[in-house]
């Protein structure tokens, strides 16, 4: 049984005012801004959430543009407003770290569909004066590149010297590469690949059944329903974070050690650390996150297919692309296992592209790519730096 | 991957003479592929001195990383089964350094190095190197040595061959030969006037230019 924490509900109108009124900067669009999605619908108005770090030079050259996953947000090198947490890649970026905040201008935008500030499923809609639900429609990873390009407009920065991100990250930076690929000096997609598998969309549909079934979703206006399907979406959280680790990371940190006991109890509660833990990232997930925002993000991902776009030939879709790349994947990653990269990397090759690629031993699994992996920042830094040479930046202060 | 290229350690580097004569033969500022790029020693030369557009592919994971943390383009991949994903003319020169003895199938990476690169070139062990010879012959032993430091059951080469061998290897797959040289024991290039029988007892090893 999961119970939430008492101040869940003070931290959830927290969450719930950073989807409409977010404390990061805004960029709002109005009727003659729309974006064109996917669906074959336009969204208007809308408005895109964003966080920078650093300064853009003058003549808008060192500008780094980093994506987020699944559940990230634009909290990249910030504390986070609803958790108090360090931003989510505040190991890589920063003031002399190896996406050097001093060196480059770096942005970070909540993806359209999320629930961080940019618009989705739980900001209002102002046709209705009540939020979206479901009649957001579908959000495809192309249409969430198409809304950062117009922040990238908004900056009137016509080429992004990087775009960088790892899982979902990873798939705008291919996106960002495959579509936009004139603004794109270099691209760094990581643990990711050029389309969802039939076993990750099986693992976001068991996540988004379980949140459709709590009672508590309420047909996805929980909100004016002044309710949250909590458990559903803990459950989800649940089941993916195990997608997110690997059996040996698993069997190093728990094992099959018990939870504060000395003896198994012979009942339901949570007998083994692995349950706990669990149980822990499931309850402090959905504090910060809308369960309607999960159910558009997973099927983002989902929809996600880049040669299908090119009539099935993945190389056609970087074709004649002068993109630097570099792709890094882990071996012990089972959600986007290294054979999802080296695709990437053989379509590269075969549009003559200049790539690099680099797979890093780690039982870490998929979150490899948030944590502080020495060879992963040895691979970004080394392509970082020689990329900014041929880009004719200056080199960071030593 | 339990095959893996000979890895260059700091002691071995001065021992690649054989870099310096590929280098020469590379035109500046060209597209350039290295199969088989160990840990970028010859990619980084190139770029430093001839200004190419580099690129690397390599087995072994440890020189990848190495290459890439360096801010050369290089990949991880296999001579013998990645090289089918390169275009046609992609490269204006394919190397394959001290590489081809150690594929599963040194004719079909030749035939597809001839296809990607206008010039390719390709340098070699040579099997039929005089000590390699007094080796077998009078120890009754496969040769074990300074140029040939693995013992015949560990050894990622497994296709050796004489420059004689590789010269009729390229006939066979219509392959010419623009220049050649063999370099002796110490790294010297043996006079273009001797004759092939001189190059094949004498040459420790060959560096070839190719083209279709």
């Amino acid at each position: 049984m999961i119970t939430m924490p008492k101040d869940a509900r003070s931290r959830r109108l927290l969450a719930a005012d950073e989807a409409n009124n977010p404390t990061s900067e805004v960029l709002r669009f109005g009727p003659d801004k729309p974006l064109r999605l996917d669906a074959g619908v336009e969204l208007t108005p809308f408005q895109i959430a964003y966080q920078t770090y650093g300064t853009l030079n003058e003549a808008r050259t060192n500008a780094v543009l980093v994506c987020h996953a699944l559940t990230g947000d634009q909290h990249a090198a910030n504390a986070h407003p609803v958790t108090g947490k360090a931003g989510w890649w505040d190991v890589l970026i920063g003031p002399g770290r190896i996406v050097d905040t001093d060196r480059f201008f770096v942005i970070c935008s909540n993806v359209i569909g999320g629930c961080l500030g940019s618009t989705g499923p739980a900001s209002i809609n102002p046709a209705t004066g009540k939020p979206y639900g479901l009649d957001l429609p579908v959000i495809t990873i192309p249409d969430m590149v198409r809304a950062q390009a117009m922040l990238v407009d908004h900056f009137g920065i016509d080429q992004l010297f990087c775009v960088i991100g790892g899982s979902m990250g990873g798939m705008q930076v291919l996106e960002w590469a495959a579509s936009h690929s004139d603004r794109v000096f270099s691209a760094l997609p990581i643990a990711t690949g050029p389309r969802h598998s039939s076993q990750n969309i099986a693992f976001n549909e068991v996540g988004r059944q379980s949140v459709m079934a709590d009672p508590d979703w309420c047909g996805g206006r929980y909100i004016e329903e002044d309710k949250r399907p909590e458990k559903g979406l803990a459950v989800a959280r649940m089941a993916a974070h195990i997608t997110y680790l690997s059996e040996a990371a698993l069997h190093r940190k728990f094992g099959r050690n018990l939870q504060d006991r000395a003896h198994l109890t012979f009942g339901f509660d949570a007998d083994f650390q692995i349950e706990s833990y669990l149980r822990h990232q499931g309850m402090t997930f959905v504090d910060r996150f809308d369960a309607n925002s999960y159910l558009y993000m997973t099927r983002a991902m989902d929809y996600f297919d880049l040669a299908a776009d090119h009539d099935g030939r993945l190389a056609d879709a970087f074709a004649g692309t002068s993109t630097r790349f570099c792709l890094v994947s882990f071996t012990s990653d089972w959600l986007f296992p290294t054979s999802e990269s080296r695709s990437v990397v053989h379509a590269l090759n075969a549009a003559g592209a200049s790539v690099s690629f680099v797979e890093i031993e780690t039982d870490r699994g998929h979150d490899a790519f948030l944590l502080d992996e020495p060879e992963l920042f040895a691979a970004i830094n080394g392509f970082i730096n020689s990329a900014a040479r041929a880009y004719g930046l200056p080199e960071a202060d030593q | 991957m339990s095959q893996e290229p000979p890895k260059l350690t700091i002691g071995e580097r001065q021992a690649r003479f054989d870099l310096d004569v590929v280098a020469s033969y590379i035109e500046p500022r060209a597209k350039v592929l290295d199969v088989g790029c160990g840990d970028g020693l010859l990619l980084e030369k190139l770029a430093g001195e001839k200004q190419v557009d580099g690129r690397g592919v390599e087995l072994s994971q440890r020189g990848v990383n190495e290459c890439v943390a360096r801010g050369l383009s290089v990949i991880q991949g296999d001579a013998d089964t990645d090289l089918v994903f390169y275009p046609d003319r992609g490269f204006d020169y394919v190397i394959l350094s001290q590489t081809l003895q150690a594929t599963k199938n040194p004719k079909a990476v030749l035939e597809h190095l001839l296809r990607i690169g206008d010039k390719v070139i390709v340098s070699i062990p040579n099997f039929g190197y005089w000590p390699n010879r007094v080796g077998l012959a009078f120890k009754g032993q496969m040769p074990v040595n300074r140029h040939l430091p693995y013992s015949w059951y560990d050894t990622p080469n497994i296709h050796f061959c004489t420059i004689r061998d590789f010269v009729k290897l390229c006939d066979e797959v219509g392959a010419k030969v623009e220049s050649a040289a063999a370099l002796n024991g110490s790294g010297q290039e043996i006079g273009l006037s001797m004759p092939w029988w001189f190059w094949n007892f004498f040459g420790q090893q060959a560096v070839f230019m190719l083209r279709r």
